[in-house]
């Protein structure tokens, strides 16, 4: 067999294996952003308006679609005994607390059987202390009445750090 | 913060109309797709095997692709009815390791033999990659079964103190039966009977790190309980630790007795790596590497063949080696560079043993740097999964088994591709997947079966509440 066909096949064979890598890689990451790609288009084109110049903010109907797609995603622990816990949000409300029916369910000795929620509101999330003993903290402010929790600010419950992400 | 006066109007449970977020996925079908880009790969593999070798397709290419093709869709169809939601990539990236371990099975079989080019392989025989793709089928059919009897993680756990022991008593076995009936090339590790062996001690791998994830996770509490403090380090209570240390003890001494270096480094490293993922104490890490460290200096000064590993790592080029495998895959890997010879067209056979302990040195002459590259990455993306379905996971068995897995796989591949690449001492031990040997097969896919099984515990999603909560809920006692 001709030389130059060999080494073009082997090219080829090496292309593949790394398209293989590639691929797989890609899957990683649409599992990653747990999202279909109808959503991650809408999202797309959702930050792409963002960046155009200065578009009038538009009057998004409160329960619209499209004020949730552009936010928070996931709750991440980022501090604490269950650090890397991943929660994706839904439209549920999160309860967070020592009780084993809390959807995060907290072994910290510093925080309260029902400590804290977080609920979806307009397409923010509100958190909201439940008479916790030690206190919810919304970066150093402590939480006193309900307050909206921004993308990727610390939430700190006892030694546990949470965050939301997009 | 005034639209926040009535946080209850907002609260999620009223909000039924809201768009409904995707639940988490299957994503079966992206494994679909994956899978049979992985049975493509294979297709390639012998492809360009044949052209490389002797300028023709092979002759058995629709055998070993469709036979290789039907087991991967059972192995899907599986997952799809046990394991709905279980990662999409652990299924495929196993498949296309163990594919592109037949092909080059194939390759050295074929090297020599009819009008091909080479040396015939010796240890070889002229079937070992039908012989492979039996025991893929073995392996397929083990993994479906791991599936089908371990319905949830925690079962496993039940059967802590029994499986342990399984563990150990298969780990002695080989210790214990006379060397005709257990060694192979030096290695003290087998079971032999008739025509038939098998290698115990992989599958004593598994066992055992469900001991260790069921003992860490029922003693979690007392362990994190400081024992005596010693130069700044927490020590559990030795009526904790006892029995871990026992079983540790034990497996080491076998494992040395069995000439065995790599496999109870594997251990070891195993024993550690869980210890720190139930105690979260970096001390342990400390102590644990000391006290290798010391082990090998000792096991290098009392036994022969241990000490003759460090020699040859010192020197792989001297003269009188008896170990002259390592300096020939060494050569190899050279011979091939970034981007290899191609395959079938470089000189693998030349290495001693290239289809088991050194088949990565073939990988590395025949696709070069750049197909290593792409391969340690799908060995990583492996191990990532496993570590993902651990975090992921909320059962804290089953938190501890997958991170425990995942780290053994990744250990052994570290052991293996840093001893023939002469990072670390020499130890033979097989490459998951890609080695030829049914034992190391077979395991391995049962390893990738609890890998998923833990991940389709992760993903699925939370049962639905029956009632609103408050309410007293009907249990129906079926």
């Amino acid at each position: 067999m001709n030389p130059l066909t060999l080494d073009l096949i082997k090219l080829a064979f090496l292309a593949v294996l790394w398209l293989f890598v590639i691929a797989a890689v890609g899957v990683v990451r649409t599992d990653l952003f747990d999202q279909p790609t109808s959503a991650r288009k809408q999202r797309r084109a959702s930050h792409g308006a963002r960046r155009a110049p200065a578009p009038p903010a538009p009057a998004m109907p409160a329960r619209s679609a499209p004020s949730r797609r552009g936010s928070a995603r996931q709750l991440v622990v980022t501090g604490g005994s269950l650090t890397g816990t991943t929660i994706t949000l839904a439209d549920q409300q999160i309860t967070i607390g020592r009780a084993p029916d809390a959807t995060l369910v907290l072994t910290d000795d510093y925080a309260s059987t029902r400590h804290a929620r977080l609920y979806p509101q307009n397409g923010e999330w509100i958190v909201e202390d439940l008479g916790s003993t030690n206190g919810t903290y919304l970066d150093r402010q402590k939480v006193t009445q309900p307050m909206q929790v921004p993308v990727g600010v610390p939430v700190r419950i006892g030694k546990t750090v949470l965050e939301l992400r997009r | 913060m005034s639209a926040l006066s009535d946080p209850l109007s907002g609260s999620g449970l009223s909000r039924g109309d809201a768009v409904p977020v995707p639940l988490p996925r299957g994503r079966r079908n992206a494994e679909l797709a994956m899978l049979a880009f992985a049975v493509a790969i294979m297709l390639f593999a012998f492809v360009n095997v044949g052209y490389g070798l002797n300028g023709h397709i092979p002759s058995g290419l629709a055998l070993y692709v469709a036979g290789f093709a039907v087991l991967m869709a059972a192995a899907h169809i599986a997952v799809r009815w046990l394991a709905p939601y279980a990662d999409p990539l652990l299924l495929p990236l196993a498949a296309m390791l163990n594919g592109l371990g037949i092909a080059m099975i194939y390759r050295l079989q074929e090297s020599g033999r009819g009008s091909n080019p080479g040396i015939q392989i010796g240890t070889l025989t002229s079937h070992a990659a039908l012989t492979q793709l039996m025991y893929t089928a073995v392996g397929v059919a083990g993994f479906v079964g791991v599936l089908a009897v371990v319905r949830e993680p925690r079962v496993l756990s039940r059967y802590t103190y029994t499986l342990g022991t399984i563990g150990l008593v298969l780990l002695a076995i080989p210790a214990i039966l006379p060397g005709s009936l257990s060694s192979v090339n030096g290695a003290k590790t087998w079971i032999i009977l008739g025509g038939f062996s098998v290698e115990p001690g992989e599958f004593a791998k598994i066992l055992l790190a469900i001991f260790f994830a069921g003992y860490l996770v029922s003693k979690r509490d007392v362990l994190s309980l400081a024992g005596k403090r010693f130069i700044g380090i927490d020590l559990p209570r030795a009526r904790d630790m006892g029995p871990v240390l026992v079983v540790w003890a034990a497996s080491l001494l076998v494992l040395i007795f069995e000439s065995d270096i790599g496999t109870s480094a594997l251990f070891f490293g195993l024993f550690l790596a869980m210890l720190y993922i139930a105690t979260q104490r970096k001390s342990w890490l400390i102590i644990g590497i000391l006290l290798f460290l010391l082990g090998a200096d000792i096991a290098a000064n009392l036994f022969h063949h241990v000490g003759d590993r460090f020699t040859l790592w010192f020197h792989p080029f001297a003269n009188g080696n008896q170990y002259g495998q390592l300096a020939q895959g060494l050569e190899g890997m050279a011979f091939g560079g970034i981007l290899g010879t191609g395959l079938g067209q470089g000189e693998p056979f030349r290495t001693a043993l290239v289809q088991s302990d050194f088949i990565m040195t073939g990988f590395g002459e025949e696709l070069g740097l750049t197909g290593l590259m792409a391969i340690l990455l799908i060995f990583g993306l492996i191990v990532q999964r496993g570590l993902r379905a651990s975090l992921a996971v909320r059962d804290p068995f089953a938190k501890l088994l997958a991170g425990g897995l995942a780290f053994s796989l990744a250990i052994q591949i570290f052991v293996i591709v840093g001893g023939v690449s002469q990072l670390i001492p020499l130890t033979g031990i097989t490459t998951p997947f890609l080695s030829q040997g049914g034992s190391s097969l077979v395991a391995n896919w049962a390893v990738i079966a609890l890998l998923m099984r833990v991940s389709d515990q992760a993903r699925k999603p939370a049962p639905q509440p029956i009632q609103d909560e408050g309410m007293t809920q009907v249990v129906r006692a079926a």
